[in-house]
């Protein structure tokens, strides 16, 4: 630290702001050290790491669940937990590939993937803020439930669609990046845009860092529970769709497995507080490429499928933790 | 601040001598306590004797349940004090040496486990066993005595869950009873009672004392400690006013016991013009929510400061939330400039042009990890907001600087989280972003809780200056010095219900005397 007894009041007001500004800094790159290392630590292991190709496959594997995150953070925000955006995604998808397959309006299928997301993220919505249950239990039930839909769509049989009209979302690219990653990039810009520079965002940030003052302030916290979760459940039929046109094909038991321990890992990761109203949607991206780099590196590495869970696992608590750490220590300077 | 410490009375040898030969049961000598920079007891003494009653009065934050706190071994107190039972030196700080002594205290709050039975209750944490296993038989068994000598109306096996309040307390009183006390502290243990739970638990603290158990008995309502006490000592700003015999109580020195410090001119606004003629701003006409708050009207003028008094508990509190929508009400209407308004929640008041600070900042005021500027602007966002709800940044910021200013916050810049500011200034950011609202009602609820001097005076400033732009207020508030030196009217509360009105005349100013007989309830005291 510097000498303080130099400094004017001035001076050290500016030293205040600025160590301020840092520590939001340091808030938002949060686990950007920890991506850096880890792409380091790859490259340095495998040469292959390095390459355009690979870049664009970690790219897209981590593009769906940056979608997913991306909802997930809107609700951990306000102190929830969304449980059933996998299933929900695979409904989405269920739906999509049905309706892909009517004669001439196969494109519908978009239509029919997103809206199927946005209906069970009301319905989730409308549990949690009308009825007051707790959100954990609701997505929990819906988790199970919409599995359980999924299937049904599908008769418990995969579908395949290999003329699927929308196959250019999972397959094509636009001037080189596949539309995959420029949908997670939209997701992510526009989630921004809504957290930081609507009153909406802002309402949920209150809502998430004190839902009793918020309430007292007039904002009808209900809706604003609505908004979040109906927002989780069409990003989780965005992916739906997204995973649909790369498969061309759907499975109502497996597609979307255990996805939402993935996009609350990226959310957690990013430096999202569960007891809400502190988050960034940039921490939730950076978040995502991690686990999605750790994934391509395990295997680029051959390290077995077994290996690969325990690995991921331990560094998604080991990161927390350092960070939790870091930002104690910073706390008290 | 400042106050008169000459004790109205001497604090120990005349009412000694005429006590008689009984033995000292406890004996407090120079306890002190201080929280950080607050000093709440300042070199306090005590005795109670075995077979007498003892009440302990005094205003809310005199020091009275810090002082039983360390009684009972739940707060350490500062060096220098010493607590003799039965003339025997006890252990300060340690809840298991009080209780092996035979200190037992009953709390306002009722800490009993409703799933639990009875028996259950009163020997829990030293439960009997047999091989390992609870012996419920020989627990009920031992219960059984306790409940017949209180005649309690139910059995050990009784889920507590099932009692009424008063049955409960009768389950806590034999609790305490079964750990053999010398000496008992009842805080405040009528406030959930009728009148007749009440009379009969008096019966049962009578035989109590006869049987030579040390009461001591923490409360607000004069009419109690008239009816009951042996003796009555007065605790005010953390120091032990006097001791009254039961021969010596009477009204006029009891309150001057309690309230003692004047009104300093700390307080005094300038004189703001007679309040003829003035536009009723609101008016709540019979608010009440079935349960805290009964059959409660008022009303407050344009330019009119008009003060709450009352008990913590006595329903304040609620009634504010009551107008401000914040919690559903049973009946009552409120009009603002005349015009009726539904409100059903905090949204509809703040549209209606009431605004309401909360008592508790930092739990239902603050967003305390979000900026001064995100605090002040949140409930103005739409307003400022451009087409489609998009944030006006600069707006914003202005505003946030404006406030700064305009209220005195001391920080470094607007974008400083609110959790890192002093009490003082925190509350003057709450209260600014009341002010953008532009409210023509303010209902403040213990504005200046927790904040320093320096802050209070000008808090107190900012609630003048705002009654002289027009807007009318109303001051929530326990201490009375406070209430007496910003209002130019004070209603007081008492068990939910508007009890009286004390107006400021030009000759005649307020006297926390005559809020203090209200609050009270000294007219029935005197007819008791």
């Amino acid at each position: 630290m510097a000498d303080v007894t130099t400094e004017t009041v001035a001076a050290r007001q500016a030293s205040v702001s600025h160590q301020q500004r840092l520590r939001n800094l340091l808030q938002y790159a949060g686990m950007l050290p920890v991506l850096i290392i880890l792409c380091i630590g790859f490259g340095l292991e495998n040469e292959r790491f390095f390459s355009l190709t690979n870049a664009s496959i970690v790219l897209q594997q981590a593009a769906i669940n940056t979608v997913l995150a991306a909802g997930m953070t809107f609700v951990i925000l306000t102190a929830g937990i969304d449980l059933s955006v996998g299933s929900i995604l695979a409904a989405s998808a269920m739906g999509a590939l049905i309706v892909s397959k009517i004669p001439d309006i196969g494109m519908l299928g978009i239509v029919a993937g997103l809206g199927i997301g946005l209906l069970f993220g009301l319905l989730n919505g409308l549990l949690i803020s009308a009825i007051r249950l707790p959100p954990f239990i609701v997505t929990l039930g819906s988790l199970t439930a919409v599995r359980g839909i999924a299937r049904l769509m599908g008769a418990d049989t995969t579908i395949f669609n290999p003329s699927l009209p929308f196959a250019f979302i999972g397959n094509a690219t636009l001037f080189g990046v596949s539309w995959l990653v420029i949908i997670a990039m939209i997701v992510v810009l526009l989630s921004w845009f809504i957290l930081r520079r609507t009153v909406l965002g802002t309402r949920i940030y209150a809502v998430g860092g004190n839902p009793d003052a918020a309430r007292l302030t007039g904002i009808k916290v209900g809706s604003i529970l609505l908004f979040v979760y109906a927002t989780s459940g069409f990003l989780a039929g965005l992916g739906g769709v997204m995973s649909a046109a790369r498969l061309y094909a759907a499975n109502g038991l497996q597609l979307g497995q255990s996805y939402e321990l993935d996009a609350i890992a990226a959310v957690i990761l990013g430096g999202t507080s569960f007891t809400g109203g502190i988050g960034s949607i940039w921490g939730t991206l950076i978040g995502a490429l991690i686990i999605a780099i750790l994934t391509n590196g395990l295997v680029l590495s051959g390290v077995s499928d077994i290996w690969q869970f325990i690995v991921k696992g331990l560094v998604i608590i080991g990161a927390v933790a350092l960070d939790r750490y870091r930002l104690d220590h910073k706390g008290r300077t | 601040m400042t106050g008169q410490t000459t004790n109205v009375l001497d604090n120990t040898p005349s009412s000694v001598a005429s006590s008689g030969q009984r033995s000292a049961a406890l004996e407090m000598r120079g306890i002190s306590k201080t929280f950080g920079p607050v000093r709440a007891l300042a070199d306090v003494s005590l005795t109670a004797y075995s077979g007498e009653i003892h009440a302990l009065m005094g205003e809310n934050g005199a020091g009275k349940s810090t002082l039983m706190k360390i009684l009972s071994g739940a707060y350490h107190a500062d060096s220098g004090g010493e607590i003799r039972i039965d003339g025997k030196p006890l252990q300060i700080g340690n809840p298991l040496a009080g209780r092996r002594s035979g200190i037992a205290v009953i709390y306002q709050e009722l800490a009993l486990a409703p799933n639990l039975t009875v028996a259950e209750n009163m020997f829990l944490g030293e439960e009997m066993r047999r091989n390992g296993m609870i012996d419920r038989t020989s627990m009920n068994a031992a219960a059984q005595p306790y409940l017949d000598r209180l005649a309690a109306p139910f059995s050990p096996t009784s889920k507590v869950a099932s009692l009424s309040i008063a049955e409960r307390q009768l389950v806590e009183i034999a609790r305490a009873l079964a750990g053999h006390p010398h000496i008992l502290v009842m805080d405040e243990p009528t406030t959930a009672l009728s009148a007749r739970e009440a009379e009969k638990l008096f019966t049962i603290i009578r035989t109590l004392r006869d049987e030579g158990i040390a009461i001591i008995y923490i409360s607000h309502r004069m009419a109690e400690v008239y009816e009951l006490s042996d003796r009555v000592s007065v605790l005010r700003d953390g120091s032990m006013v006097g001791t009254l015999l039961r021969e010596e109580l009477n009204p006029q020195t009891l309150v001057r016991m309690m309230v003692g410090r004047e009104s300093s001119s700390f307080y005094k606004k300038e004189h703001r013009a007679p309040l003829t003629d003035r536009k009723i701003a609101l008016e709540a006409r019979n608010m009440d929510d079935g349960h805290r708050v009964h059959d409660c009207s008022f009303s407050v003028a344009e330019g009119e400061v008009l003060g709450i008094a009352g008990l913590v508990g006595s329903g304040r509190t609620e009634l504010a939330r009551l107008i401000y929508g914040a919690d559903p009400k049973k009946r009552g209407q409120v009009f603002v400039n005349g015009q009726e308004r539904a409100i059903h929640n905090p949204r509809d008041a703040i549209d209606a042009g009431i605004v309401y600070l909360t008592e508790d900042r930092k739990v239902l005021g603050l967003f305390l990890d979000m900026s001064i500027n995100g605090n002040v602007n949140i409930n103005v966002l739409d307003e400022d907001a451009r087409a489609g709800g998009v944030l006006n940044l600069a707006a914003a910021k202005r505003r946030a600087a404006d406030a700064i200013k305009k209220l005195g916050v001391r920080a470094p810049n607007a974008e400083i989280n609110v959790g890192s500011l002093s009490g003082g200034n925190q509350q003057k950011v709450l209260l600014s972003r009341l002010l953008e609202t532009n409210p023509r009602v303010l209902i403040l609820d213990e504005p200046t809780r927790g904040v320093d001097i320096g802050a209070k005076s000008e808090i107190y400033r900012i609630i003048d200056q705002l009654a002289r732009t027009g807007a009318a207020i109303v001051v929530i508030s326990s201490e009375l010095p406070e209430v007496i030196g910003v209002s130019d009217r004070v209603v007081v509360m008492r068990d939910g219900h508007l009890v009286g009105e004390v107006v400021a005349q030009a000759d005649a100013p307020i006297t926390q005397e005559a809020i203090m007989e209200l609050v009270t309830d000294m007219g029935s005291a005197k007819a008791a």
